[in-house]
């Protein structure tokens, strides 16, 4: 093979009058490759870029969808304006940011306990890797019909079982405005705490026995392995955890439009529940596209702050 | 055997803690345990307190009825579900695999921009493009169809971005001994990376029938017509019709959840080694 290859060439040097042909290996394969992308690139382009794209137009417009092409009208700034007065949108932020911060921390904190527990002192790992994991894989939607009925304000076991220890007034969870989003972060910590398992497990399993056994030798104890071993080992873990489901915090939809459609009187009101409202119930095109670029910034920012500082411990 | 009781000897504390996370991990399945109790149970016993986990007089059969066979076209919503998860899994697979072996095997101009694009195309959050898709779905004549919910689903940056990673660790040499039989890039794609990218392609596929299942959002938006709903519309459709009946319900949500259970608990490994990978929600 190689012999031919040579004389071929050599072939064309000496009669330099022979036109290559235009396909060449070379071409070919640029052509094959930029085919095989095109599907997925034009995909992306159509479903994500280009209405993103979209709704940064709409955002400086004023349209109800149902009165045609016609009816778009362009008032600038108007909509973030209203937004920065809105009491419903900054509700909705505030309950969305709640929700960040209660449910993020409180996972991550209950997970690497669990983590730790199962990868390093427990038989079974994959039984409850697998116990663990079943709520997250489980349908938000019917996951949220178990808990509706859970938290039922006088019948449901929840509240039986407080009034039965001796609480005479629990909460009224999904019916009042005061515990409505502690109802929800609830479900949205027992819903996430298997993923966040998974992943410190498999940050756990990075770390080398080598290390826990040298500090065994300097007679460090188990919460002394844990603070000064585990922890800064999984910074990157814990880090990337961090952004992740903060990111995701911010998309939570499900959970709100069964349970509560963001009442009591908008109490449980989140980002995206608002972008529906506004979108698909009252058909304001531009105000819901407001709205949507408001939830892209908040994750474009996190995105590139993850970027910037996972990059900067590469170099 | 002969070493765990070597091991339990060594550290007798891990089988206490085995034991004590066991009890945790139960008490962390109760919402779950409480739905497959109250399935079997007749309205009147749900509510009861102390709860009854086993029931003493059984409904098992009325509500799976209830469920299956009343004028709730729960059946439909099933067999939706299943033709929008299984057709968008298939898709997804064909189109992510396709730009992962061009990302991951071949060299063209631009490669290494495009795949730097895609990157940052990833953090585009669906949610954040809905009302503009909801008027080009319109558009296209798509609103109300099943087409139009797997044309928004079936690209997926994040999977062709793990399957490229897969890729990647895959011998030239494979490829290079099929050049030589002259074999062409579709052929070389078809025949010699899709099925050794068999471990990557099941993970993938499990977690994004997952998704597609479990997805509510889409639906509501682009569905109106109860005949093409999937079982997530079905799970809100139920809710109006039986929302002071509880133990119809947990019928419902139990077949929602259960088929998917079932699949992760078989294909775990798969499941749990994908999520590892990337870990990133799409």
């Amino acid at each position: 093979m190689e012999v031919n290859y040579n004389s071929e060439k050599e072939v064309t040097s000496l009669s330099p009058n022979r036109k290559k042909p235009f396909w060449t290996e070379k071409r070919k394969e640029s052509a094959a490759g930029m085919l095989f992308v095109l599907p997925e690139f034009l995909g992306i382009c159509l479903m994500g870029v280009f209405p993103l794209g979209f709704t940064l137009f709409l955002a400086f417009t004023e349209w109800n969808f149902i009165g045609g092409m016609e009816t778009i009208k362009f008032i600038g700034f108007d909509n973030f304006i209203r937004l920065a007065n809105d009491d419903n949108f900054l509700l909705a932020l505030k309950n969305n940011l709640l929700y960040t911060v209660f449910t993020v921390p409180v996972g991550m904190v209950l997970a690497l306990i669990l983590a730790v527990v199962i990868h390093s002192k427990a038989y079974a790992k994959d039984f409850f890797k697998v116990a663990f994991f079943i709520p997250y894989i489980s349908t938000q939607v019917a996951v949220a019909a178990i808990f509706a009925a859970l938290f039922h304000p006088s019948l449901g076991p929840i509240n039986q079982f407080l009034m039965n220890i001796g609480i005479s007034d629990p909460p009224k969870w999904l019916g009042s405005t005061d515990s409505v989003m502690a109802a929800i972060i609830i479900v949205g910590i027992w819903h996430s705490v298997g993923y966040i398992v998974i992943i410190y497990i498999s940050g756990l399993s990075t770390i080398s026995e080598e290390v826990y056994e040298a500090a065994e030798i300097d007679g460090a104890n188990f919460i002394q392995k844990f603070t000064k071993i585990t922890i800064p080992l999984l910074a990157p873990t814990t880090f990337f955890l961090a952004i992740t489901l903060m990111i995701s915090s911010f998309k939570v939809f499900d959970l709100v439009a069964f349970l509560t459609d963001g009442g009591p009187n908008h109490a449980s009101n989140v980002l995206v529940y608002y972008i529906y409202e506004e979108g698909f119930k009252n058909f304001r095109m531009g105000y819901a596209s407001a709205i949507s670029w408001v939830l892209f910034t908040i994750v474009a920012v996190l995105t590139i702050i993850m970027w910037k500082i996972q990059n900067r411990k590469a170099d | 055997m002969h070493k765990f009781k070597e091991d339990l000897k060594k550290n007798p504390s891990k089988l206490i803690v085995t034991i004590i996370l066991g009890i945790i991990s139960i008490a962390f399945l109760i919402p779950l345990i409480w739905m497959l109790s109250t399935s079997a149970k007749f309205e009147s016993d749900v509510m009861v307190f102390p709860i009854e986990w086993i029931p003493t007089r059984w409904n098992f059969v009325e509500n799976f009825k209830a469920v299956w066979m009343s004028e709730v076209p729960f059946t439909t919503f099933y067999l939706n579900s299943i033709k929008l998860a299984s057709i968008t899994t298939l898709v997804t697979i064909i189109v992510s695999s396709m730009a992962a072996y061009s990302f991951s095997k071949l060299r063209f101009p631009g490669k290494s921009l495009l795949f730097g694009m895609l990157m940052a195309f990833m953090m585009i959050p669906e949610q954040a493009t809905l009302v503009p898709r909801y008027i080009m779905v319109k558009w296209f004549g798509l609103f109300n169809t099943h087409e139009g919910l797997i044309l928004m689903a079936m690209f997926s940056i994040y999977f062709t971005f793990l399957m490229r990673q897969y890729m990647v660790g895959i011998s030239d040499e494979y490829i290079e001994a099929a050049k030589m039989d002259g074999a062409g890039y579709f052929k070389i794609y078809w025949k010699i990376m899709l099925p050794l990218c068999r471990p990557i392609i099941a993970t993938v596929g499990i977690i994004k029938f997952i998704w597609v299942w479990n997805d509510y959002q889409n639906p509501l938006i682009f569905l109106y017509d109860e005949k093409l709903y999937p079982i997530t519309l079905g799970m809100q459709y139920f809710k109006t019709e039986y929302s002071e009946n509880y133990a119809v319900m947990m019928m419902a949500a139990l077949s929602a959840i259960l088929p998917l259970i079932i699949v992760f608990i078989i294909l775990q490994r798969n499941v749990i080694a994908g999520i590892s990978l990337g870990g990133v929600k799409g």
